[in-house]
């Protein structure tokens, strides 16, 4: 039997707003344990919680990105559990009504167009972290994390393969940290997805039993799950057994998944209202606002890039990988005067491999988008081949410097002067006269060993085309 | 010191005119506080050397002619308010280790205006009760019959008060906690809207209905203390920005034309006789001075009993998972792993009465229950509310007894929480729907218990409610009435 594998996933977006989702205090990676938490995240008597309205913008973009409802009025529940690193002994969510509802996010798999519905997506607040290793034989806690603000996305169960859904993970991270919603750094966990996988004989309608499994940090990791889960229920099924839905935990190490907790201890949580804070209403007037201010979206940029550039769907994908890739490329193109696909051929060629070398993110290129055009403008003139733009490059990246500048100072820039080029030829064959009749008398290779002698009295920088006529011309007697 | 008039206006006029000091006047109510309060029980902390460096601070302020209405005077907290370097243990074991590390909002108000903090107040657990019983730190006393409970939860606060151990006292209302000790010990209470006071610093109980308020022995105290306690709050997403107001300059004593409403079911059977008769007296001194009775209908009220004891549980069974024995508070000494630390730690920590809620609130919010209970008693409360706002378009403010009887004996309500539950009858939908509500003495009953008159009025009318009070009180001198205690008042 031929089985269906039905993936939904749910990502925790941690949103990059300075404070935390309820309190004042900076939600920074990184420093040492509880130093960022306030009264409000120890959950200290008689502190009470104040919504982040950043937070609450950055879930009014997303869901206009991904063309969502923005709900004019919902609400935050408490999710009751005791947990030490829980410290409300409850969680700030929203369940009933969520700040966003449906909403769709689109890619191309293999050159074919996906939809991935959404169900919703709702803000709430991190729980700290429980530190049960190298700590004198104890359990430590740590707040600093404790509040800080998520943005849950939930898909509709409609992804039928694991590089479907890593495609959607893929594009949902370029949209968010594209909109600047999130900083999406996976290591730290700012973007982690949990995967909700069943399976189901092919042409059955009815989804069958699924699991969750928890915490993917890495889209190799979420692919890996997934397609270690399929496994998993598939063998089960065939071996007459039956999924039990439950929770799982993915073990990158030995690449399995395994139970965290089954539904029968499924906790009541106990949600209701939380009566500290009033219903979160956003009137049109907001939506308006933050309409306003979210950039071009990279669907939309793609597109353009193409029609007003000409450069191809495979360039444009490349080029709005994220919103610094598109703003490095359209800054090197707003003067106008630069072939575009000489751009970006540039960028998603020396410049991609050497940020990728160096492990650098375009955004802290050493090189500027200024810099790269003032160099791509000398190739254009003709002031530089090919090979000796490469070299400014180098020296760009190393040691700075203005473009024009270091043409000049280093004796970079081509010679295209036929006076020169032609004095410099003549020299040549008077010098060696044995070759230029080997020539004549039909011996075409020794027209290499000319260019190559050529080349090197002129320090590497004759202009070769200019070069290659004048001395194809000369040795011809004309 | 001579202190014949404890008036808050005459303590004031008595400090700017350096009739006596700051420090003068702390040590006075220490001292009261030293001989009284062993029988009364009416404080948990009290830090003189703290109290008297605010007090001086206070000097250095007045003697430069600074300072504003509350500038040197002491003031008793609830000790549900946190105060950074008080120990605040909100009536309870679980946080009797606990020295609160930040002010609370109305603390921060208070120390800003240049108030002294007199101590602490004793209260019911977590501000549930009705007669303050259920302290881990002991009973409070009746002052007027100290065999009598004081009223709950603010029972510290009232009975200070009353005692004359302070001039004025801090104290808060989830379901008549300010209205039902300020009834039983015969003094005045204000409880403002919902909204006007802000949570922030204030022990949570139930967030939707807590409501910070004032105790002193007039209604021209009150308003002398209640500017400094309102006002906005960034901090508490439910506190609401309001124009200030003077209340003190509002208190125009005229009653002529004022549409008293009398909610029919509050003057039914179960108010007790002489309550009922005290009552009478006191609507008699209004009629006279030109207030027009009313009579109304809050044909919802016998449901807000049942109501409150959905929802205020509900609330507070999630207020208090914080109390956890992980960060702060009360850890058991013995267990074997994080669970269990977790349950032995509440279990000691936590008195019966407090465990009781908890366990009411879990059960109405787990699943199966939830539509029935806690949605039901949502949509109840609604109507509620419904019922005051169409009562407020017959009349200016409601009347009523603020309990049904004077302060009962202590364990007389022992055995049935119901029984102590309805003592809150009258004053639990004034919280269900976030009105103000007052109570001032009018009278005493046959054992010379005080019998407290209740006005509600509508939502920010505070200062018509402290007006209409204060009316009253310039034709009576109930107010003025002090328990024996070898001090005149």
């Amino acid at each position: 039997m031929k089985w269906e594998m039905v993936i939904g996933l749910e990502t925790h977006v941690q949103l990059a707003t300075r404070s935390k989702m309820f309190s004042g205090s900076p939600t920074a990676f990184g420093a040492s344990p509880n130093v960022q938490a306030d009264a409000v995240d120890l959950a200290l008597p008689g502190v009470l919680p104040v919504p982040n309205r950043q937070a609450v913008a950055d879930a009014i973009r997303f869901g206009l990105a991904v063309g969502a409802q923005i709900n004019s009025h919902s609400w935050f529940e408490r999710k009751n559990y005791f947990y030490p690193d829980l410290p409300k002994g409850y969680q700030i969510s929203q369940y009933e009504e969520p700040v966003v509802k449906g909403g769709v996010v689109t890619f191309d798999l293999e050159g074919v167009p996906h939809q991935v519905l959404l169900t919703r997506a709702h803000l709430e607040e991190d729980a700290g972290k429980s530190l049960h290793e190298d700590f004198h034989g104890r359990s430590g806690i740590d707040l600093n994390r404790a509040g800080t603000p998520l943005l849950e996305i939930v898909t509709e169960p409609v992804m039928r393969s694991a590089a479907e859904a890593v495609a959607y993970a893929r594009t949902l991270h370029q949209l968010v940290t594209w909109i600047g919603i999130c900083d999406g750094n996976m290591q730290e966990g700012s973007f982690r997805c949990d995967a909700n996988v069943s399976v189901r004989p092919r042409g059955q309608v009815e989804f069958g039993t699924r699991c969750e499994i928890k915490n993917l940090n890495s889209f190799r990791f979420l692919e890996q799950a997934i397609l270690h889960e399929f496994e998993r229920q598939v063998e089960l099924l065939e071996s007459g057994g039956k999924v039990i839905q439950e929770t799982r935990l993915y073990d990158p190490e030995r690449d399995e998944t395994r139970t965290m907790r089954s539904k029968e201890d499924a906790q009541d949580y106990r949600y209701f209202p939380d009566p500290d804070l009033p219903p979160l209403c956003i009137d049109a007037a907001w939506i308006e606002q933050e309409r306003t201010a979210l950039p071009e979206l990279p669907a939309a940029l793609a597109q353009r890039l193409q029609t007003r550039f000409g450069l191809s769907a495979y360039d444009a994908g490349l080029l709005t990988v994220s919103r610094e890739w598109a703003r490095y490329f359209l800054t090197m193109t707003e003067e106008g005067t630069l072939d575009p696909k000489l751009c970006a051929n540039w960028m998603t060629g020396e410049l991609a491999a050497t940020l990728k070398r160096a492990g650098l993110e375009v955004q802290d290129s050493p090189v500027s988008a200024h810099q790269l055009a003032a160099l791509l403008r000398r190739i254009q003139d003709g002031t530089l081949s090919g090979k000796m733009a490469r070299e400014v490059f180098e020296i760009l990246w190393q040691e700075g410097g203005e473009v024009d500048a270091l043409i000049a100072d280093r004796g970079l820039s081509q010679v295209s002067d036929n006076a020169v080029l032609e004095k410099l030829i003549d020299e040549l064959l008077a010098a060696h006269p044995a070759q230029v009749e080997e020539f004549r008398a039909g011996k075409d290779k020794v027209f290499g060993f000319f260019v190559g002698r050529a080349m090197k009295a002129s320090g590497g920088r004759a202009n070769p085309q200019q070069l290659n006529e004048l001395l194809r011309r000369k040795l011809s007697g004309s | 010191m001579n202190l014949d008039d404890t008036s808050l206006r005459a303590l004031c006029a008595g400090l700017r005119e350096r009739t006596f000091s700051s420090e003068e006047l702390t040590r006075a109510y220490l001292q009261r506080i030293e001989r009284h309060d062993t029988h009364l029980g009416c404080f948990i902390t009290v830090d003189p050397e703290r109290s008297l460096a605010q007090a001086r601070a206070a000097d250095v302020r007045l003697a430069r002619g600074e300072g504003g209405p509350l500038t040197g005077i002491p003031v008793a907290h609830k000790d549900i308010f946190c105060a950074e370097g008080w120990r605040t243990t909100c009536g309870s074991r679980m946080l009797s280790n606990f020295v609160a590390p930040y002010d609370a909002h109305v603390i921060q108000r208070f120390n800003e205006a240049g108030a002294v903090i007199l101590g602490k107040t004793n209260m019911d657990e977590f501000a549930m009760g009705s007669s303050n019983e259920t302290s881990f730190y002991g009973p409070v006393h009746n002052p007027w019959q100290t065999a009598h409970v004081p009223g709950g939860s603010s029972g510290g606060s009232a009975a200070a008060v009353a005692a004359r151990l302070a001039p004025l006292a801090t104290a808060t209302d989830t379901g008549g906690s300010i209205r039902q000790p300020a009834a039983f010990c015969g003094i005045s209470g204000l409880k403002p809207t919902y909204g006007r006071v802000s949570r922030y610093g204030m022990i949570a109980f139930a967030s939707s209905l807590d409501q910070g308020g004032l105790m002193a022995p007039s209604a021209a105290d009150l308003a002398w203390g209640l500017g400094t306690l309102v006002g906005f709050d960034e901090r508490d997403a439910t506190s609401l920005a309001r124009p200030a107001e003077d209340f003190s300059t509002q208190l125009e004593p005229s009653l002529e034309g004022l549409r008293i409403g009398l909610p029919r079911q509050y003057f039914g059977a179960g108010v007790d006789p002489e309550v009922a008769q005290a009552l009478e007296e006191a609507l008699r001194v209004y009629e006279s001075r030109g207030a027009r009775l009313v009579e109304v209908d809050l044909p919802h009220s016998d449901l807000s009993v049942p109501v409150y004891y959905v929802l205020a549980p509900a609330e507070a069974s999630s207020n208090l998972s914080r109390y956890d024995g992980v960060r702060y508070g009360w850890r058991a000494q013995q267990y074997g792993d994080l669970d269990e630390m977790i349950a032995r730690s509440r279990a000691e920590g936590f008195g019966a009465e407090v465990k009781l809620r908890i366990l009411t609130g879990a059960y109405v919010l787990s699943q199966g229950y939830y539509d029935a209970y806690y949605l039901q008693a949502q949509r109840v409360r609604r109507l509620i509310q419904q019922d005051f706002l169409q009562a407020f378009e017959q009349c200016d403010v409601l009347m009523g007894p603020t309990t049904p009887s004077t302060a009962f004996r202590f364990g007389d309500k022992g055995s049935d929480p119901v029984q102590m539950y309805l003592s809150d009858i009258f004053t639990i939908g004034v919280n269900l729907a976030g009105l103000p509500g007052m109570s001032i003495p009018v009278g005493f009953d046959g054992q010379g218990l005080p019998v407290g008159l209740q006005l509600i009025g509508p939502h920010f009318s505070e200062a018509r409610l402290l007006a209409v009070a204060h009316g009253y009180q310039q034709a009576t001198d109930w107010h003025a009435r002090a328990p024996g205690r070898g001090e005149k008042a």
